[in-house]
């Protein structure tokens, strides 16, 4: 059964003074995430990213199309226990302390008493917040909020974590820290739905990743995969820097350090290239596939230039 | 749902405690209390009558502008500040939200107007140097505010459900204002005739009845409160206060929280 499915869901709003215009944030969009899997959602801000995750959270409600989390309708209640969720740039009751909010969430999905006492220092810990006491929350830093925000959507046991933009803002320690909080998450079996535009964060976090842009879910699959669609190019270097001319014009960047000689060359000329290089008698060092990434995939899935964090 | 409607209502309650803005009306109100006894100098033989109808009055004004001013935030603070984000995402529906933050700001208000009582109380032992067989009457003036509070956290709880907090204010005050002349209006609709009369019943039922819940200058007054009354103005506010918050809730419902 998977985790997560989303079928055909849109989403217009009406604009404009009268309310007469239609602008579709989200066209009809399908997703399936297995249990158990890390899902990356991504795409420049504005592409439709939040709006889904409001949409599965029961915030805002879609147009057309439903969604089922781990079978059941999304805003089946009773599902809603096994679901935790972090909206970007979270902002908690901040004349709580930690442990005040989480006992406030855990009460609100059913945690019961004894549990909660137990669970809440437990939580504060794995976050890195065992000492916070009272302090409350308005004197946190923005990190701590952060890792409060991820031990609030995990106090209840939730087997699937929805997770705006986690690392948005923060400093690289900071995202070092909820990466690791996430990479736990992962390893402890939990279904991980991130929506995210910082790229090097969906490469080491995901198992598979979706790229949104407009409305439109442009691509999706494993990260590897998506990597190797561009990877198509290799680097080839050689000793003998007069071959050199022979093959010249099908390189694309050379670099000459004496006698070697280090050139990029499109995949499709490789074989013709090697050729040469043999019949000029070059001695052939080492010939590397250069490996697209996740960056290159999403860019060129996104029409328009956006900026892109690494 | 007993659990999160209690969770929710004791938050509620928590923030609007926390809250420095409360403690300073409190104090306002306290000190009000406290210098009534001067203006009784002022009016000799009549220090007991001024201080009930002073101290009353302010307690009531202070608690419905308390009840607007908190109540207009109640969700709004939630949609702006995004905390309500999590807490749709549990196990939690949105009439229990709406049932919560009503009870808990009630809550509040019930236990202000209690705080307010006891310094009103201290007020009237001082001036009085003792209390009278008919203070107790007061009790029942000071049960029928807390009934204004019910009926006007409602209100305003309604008007915030749909509107921004400066428009939900303006609104609900002159609900308020319009209520106070409730009996008037009324009296009003009686003497017109034709498809007027209609249209002023209507609007004068459908305002708060905030007037039969005034009876201020009655116990003042030393005159009994009959128990009818006492049960009229609590199923009213209890129904008013239900309707309200039933709106509230069936708009909220179908909101789409930007």
């Amino acid at each position: 059964m998977p985790a997560i499915e989303i079928l055909g869901i849109t989403k217009s709003y009406t604009v404009g003074f009268f309310r007469n215009k239609l602008r579709t944030a989200l066209q009809p969009l399908n997703l399936t995430v297995a249990e158990g899997e890390t899902f990356g959602f991504l795409g420049p801000n504005g592409a439709g990213k939040t709006t889904t995750l409001k949409i599965l959270m029961g915030i805002v409600f879609p147009t057309s199309g439903e969604a089922r989390i781990l079978g059941h309708h999304f805003h089946d209640p009773e599902i809603k226990k096994k679901v935790g969720f972090l909206p970007e740039q979270p902002y908690f009751y901040d004349y709580l302390s930690a442990p005040e909010l989480l006992d406030y969430y855990a009460q609100l999905s059913g945690v019961a008493k004894e549990q909660r006492r137990k669970r809440i220092p437990e939580m504060l810990a794995r976050v890195g917040l065992p000492d916070v006491g009272k302090m409350q929350l308005r004197k946190f830093s923005k990190g701590m909020l952060q890792r409060v925000g991820i031990a609030q959507a995990i106090i209840h046991d939730p087997k699937i974590v929805f997770l705006d933009e986690p690392m948005s803002g923060l400093d690289p320690i900071g995202r070092r820290e909820i990466r690791e909080l996430i990479l736990g998450l992962k390893q402890e079996g939990r279904t991980v739905f991130f929506s995210t535009h910082i790229l090097s964060d969906a490469e080491a976090l995901c198992d598979r990743v979706g790229v949104i842009h407009k409305g439109v879910l442009r691509g999706i699959g494993v990260v590897e995969d998506l990597k190797s669609q561009n990877a198509d190019k290799s680097e080839i270097v050689w000793h003998g820097a007069h071959a050199l001319n022979a093959v010249k014009e099908m390189l694309e960047q050379t670099h000459v350090t004496g006698e070697t000689v280090r050139a990029v060359v499109q995949t499709t000329n490789l074989d013709a290239v090697l050729e040469k290089l043999r019949r000029e008698r070059a001695r052939l060092l080492s010939v590397t596939p250069l490996h697209g990434t996740l960056e290159d995939y999403f860019v060129a899935h996104t029409s328009e230039k956006e900026t892109v964090q690494r | 749902m007993i659990s999160r409607l209690s969770a929710i209502t004791f938050n509620t309650f928590r923030e609007a405690v926390r809250d420095r803005v409360l403690y300073n009306l409190i104090l306002f109100v306290l000190l009000l209390v406290a210098t009534a006894p001067l203006f009784g100098q002022i009016s000799i033989g009549l220090d007991r009558l001024i201080l009930i109808n002073v101290g009353l009055s302010a307690m009531s004004l202070f608690g419905i502008v308390i009840a607007i001013l908190v109540g207009i935030g109640l969700v709004s603070k939630e949609i702006d500040k995004k905390t309500l984000y999590t807490i749709l995402s549990r196990p939690v529906r949105r009439w229990e939200f709406i049932a919560g933050k009503y009870l808990g700001l009630v809550m509040t208000l019930a236990a202000n107007a209690c705080l307010m009582a006891a310094g009103f109380y201290l007020a009237l032992l001082v001036t009085a140097h003792g209390f009278q067989r008919a203070d107790a009457g007061l009790f029942v003036a000071i049960y029928f505010i807390i009934l204004q509070f019910c009926i006007m956290t409602a209100i305003t709880l309604l008007f915030s459900s749909f509107s921004t907090p400066i428009f939900s204010a303006i609104f609900a005050f002159a609900l308020f204002v319009i209520g106070t002349f409730a009996e008037d209006l009324r009296n009003f609709a009686a003497l017109s005739h034709g498809p007027a009369r209609w249209l002023v019943t209507a609007v004068a039922y459908m305002v708060p009845n905030f007037s039969a819940l005034n009876v201020i200058s009655q116990v003042a007054h030393d005159v009994p409160v009959s128990g009818s009354l006492i049960l009229y103005n609590t199923l009213y506010a209890v129904l008013y206060s239900a309707a309200a918050t039933s709106a509230a809730v069936l708009i909220f419902e179908r909101r789409n929280l930007k």
